[in-house]
């Protein structure tokens, strides 16, 4: 951890409608970690990804992205940041009016010089890592399950091999045995493409099975970042309502899993 | 060592061992493509892939050396990895395990010219089909409703109402304005000829009642309103919020379709007067401006020269575009899909097959006026 974190917020704080919904946000996300984001609903999970992400701007404080000051960088600079993003929204956001292919290999055709017989064949290979079958390749978005909708979303935000990837909310919605085949398949990109993996999720889980550490957040700060058997043991009472909640306890009760 | 910075590949013929050097990241991918297949490979034996000065792998790279590669040989050669790191060992047997389905990528046979036209009729037809479904539909659900007044969607329609007719005024208004100076421009050039100014109103009356108001004022809220209309629910289709309705016991048709439906064909005539009104009124400042006639004058042929049937009949128009502009609006809306490409596409045909069916209709209604002299 003697290297300097390739995400680094210091102080961020952000106004929306009439309250502060960050107050002073610091965090600091090492090379090659999978780091989760946990908190209430409407603690400002997804803004605050937003705001690492570039769609929108901090009212105060300072991101650092790969040591690049990006609350001032000029937008080219901001393009060239982008492009080592891959995101997973919350709503796949899938482009819907191209085959599951196609949206794939979108990112490859936009950023890199390659002919179209190898762009075709990276793509699938990126379906194929995301856990998609051959066939759906050429289906479109709305002709999917939601499952494979996550996943071909995926497949999208490791196309361009990213140095980071954000995914938000990638288990909502799916089936104990997808979310699980999703954890795995989280863990192997780490493992074989030395991803750093940022995961906003509700799944504990999911927090438990992949994280290397978790950042609670509530009252407008990060309350703690810690690995997740240290979390939950954290006295704050906002946090002991997250874990200590009859779902909290029943999964980390049952949780055949060794927390890492 | 091979030292050219360019250069991605060094490979030795004789013991038939490439060794890579540097990154073999997506950026480089084509370069490296390039130098790999500038190598003169051996038709037997067995490759060694030495990737020791390998600085930065990712899983393009890896695609590379496992399948990429293999479809420059003339013929399939066994490949050996050595001195790779261990993640990058464990990106590359991933990558090879997925290689017994990566070929088999589903091929799609575009269809023939045949096809494309039957394909087009088949579409064609099942679309007139769901336009008589919803037409259908529609009518049942009004016959339904049509007796009970305290369900009807009092506050929707007002909404609707407001939405467009009050606020298509101004856009309306200047619009018949000008056409009104532009007829009586053209036309007046040429009465003034035989000295047979006054004979503009006659004209202008008219072809503004009976043609222009009605006619304008349609294909104005058609742009305006129809549109709208496909948008609407098109978004509200995507969302499903349609579906939403449908499973509440509410159906979209009561709370959406019939109050737009009602709305227009209580407005559009409106309109209607509004727009003879502004055409009148900019015939009228032309024909004093150019073909001197006072204002007096034109009021008072107006009145004797035009009768109220030539109002009658364009307003009677006027429900009969309205029904037309409002269903078809609904229509493609509700034919709307789940992808963004279809919200515009169908809004588009909500406009164009408006306008078409609006002057199909007037031409109809030319026909039919003619033949019993009306």
């Amino acid at each position: 951890m003697n290297k300097s974190p390739i995400i680094e917020l210091t102080h961020v704080k952000t106004w929306v409608q009439g309250k502060w919904l960050h107050q002073d946000i610091n965090l600091a996300i090492q090379t090659g970690e999978i780091i989760g984001i946990v908190g209430g609903s409407g603690c400002g999970k997804t803004t605050l990804l937003r705001e690492i992400l570039m769609l929108q701007p901090p009212t105060r404080g300072s991101i650092k992205i790969f040591n690049r000051e990006v609350t001032t960088a000029s937008y080219a600079e901001l393009l060239k940041i982008q492009q080592r993003f891959g995101v997973c929204f919350q709503q796949n956001a899938l482009f819907s009016s191209f085959t599951v292919l196609e949206n794939v290999a979108f990112p490859l055709q936009e950023h890199a010089r390659l002919d179209k017989e190898t762009r075709q064949s990276l793509a699938l290979l990126k379906i194929l890592l995301a856990g998609l079958r051959t066939d759906t390749a050429h289906l479109y978005p709305a002709e999917l399950s939601g499952g494979m909708q996550k996943r071909a979303a995926l497949a999208r935000a490791i196309a361009l091999d990213p140095e980071i990837v954000f995914l938000d909310e990638p288990t909502a919605g799916l089936d104990p045995e997808s979310a699980a085949g999703l954890d795995e398949l989280i863990l192997n990109l780490r493992d074989t493409m030395g991803l750093t993996i940022v995961l906003i999720t509700h799944d504990v889980d999911s927090l438990w099975r992949v994280t290397d550490r978790v950042a609670f957040l509530g009252e407008g700060r990060v309350l703690c970042i810690d690995s997740m058997p240290a979390l939950v043991c954290h006295s704050h009472p906002l946090i002991q309502a997250f874990f200590k909640g009859p779902r909290g306890k029943v999964t980390k009760g049952d949780n055949e899993w060794k927390p890492k | 060592m091979h030292n050219n910075i360019n250069s991605f590949v060094y490979y030795n013929k004789q013991n038939q061992q490439l060794r890579c050097e540097g990154k073999w990241s997506l950026t480089s991918l084509s370069d490296i493509q390039q130098q790999l297949s500038s190598i003169a490979w051996p038709t037997e034996g067995q490759i060694e892939i030495d990737g020791k000065a390998i600085t930065q792998l990712d899983s393009a790279g890896a695609w590379l050396l496992t399948i990429g590669i293999k479809k420059l040989f003339s013929v399939p050669l066994s490949i050996h990895y050595q001195h790779f790191s261990k993640q990058q060992q464990k990106l590359i047997s991933l990558i090879e395990n997925k290689i017994t389905t990566l070929d088999s990528l589903p091929s799609l046979s575009p269809l023939n010219q045949l096809a494309l036209i039957g394909q087009l009729v088949v579409r064609k037809w099942q679309e007139v089909q769901a336009f008589l479904a919803f037409t259908g539909k529609l009518t049942q659900e009004t016959l339904r409703l049509l007796p009970y007044p305290f369900r009807w969607r009092w506050k929707a329609l007002g909404c609707m109402i407001d939405q467009t007719g009050l606020r298509a005024l101004p856009i309306i208004a200047l619009l018949s304005f000008m056409i009104g100076v532009v007829i009586t421009y053209q036309m007046g050039l040429q009465l003034r000829n035989y000295g047979a100014n006054i004979f503009i109103v006659d004209l202008l009356g008219l072809s503004i009642l009976r043609e222009f108001g009605p006619l304008l004022a349609a294909i104005m809220v058609a742009g305006r309103t129809g549109s709208a209309f496909t948008a609407q629910l098109g978004t509200m289709k995507v969302n499903q919020e349609i579906d939403a309705l449908e499973t509440l016991g509410r159906p979209p048709t009561e709370l959406l379709i019939l109050p737009r439906i009602v709305a227009l064909t209580v407005t559009l005539p409106l309109l209607t007067v509004w727009s003879d009104l502004f055409g009148v009124l900019g015939g009228m400042l032309m024909a004093k401006n150019l073909l001197d006639i006072s204002w007096q004058d034109f009021l008072i042929r107006f009145q004797h020269q035009i009768p109220v049937k030539a109002l009658l009949i364009g307003l009677g128009k006027a429900p009969i575009f309205a029904l037309l502009i409002a269903t078809i609006g609904c229509f493609t809306g509700m034919q709307v899909e789940r992808n963004a490409e279809s919200v515009g596409r169908q809004t588009t045909r909500s406009v164009v097959l408006a306008i078409f069916f609006i002057i199909m209709a007037d031409a109809a209604f030319s026909i039919l006026f003619s033949t019993f002299k009306i």
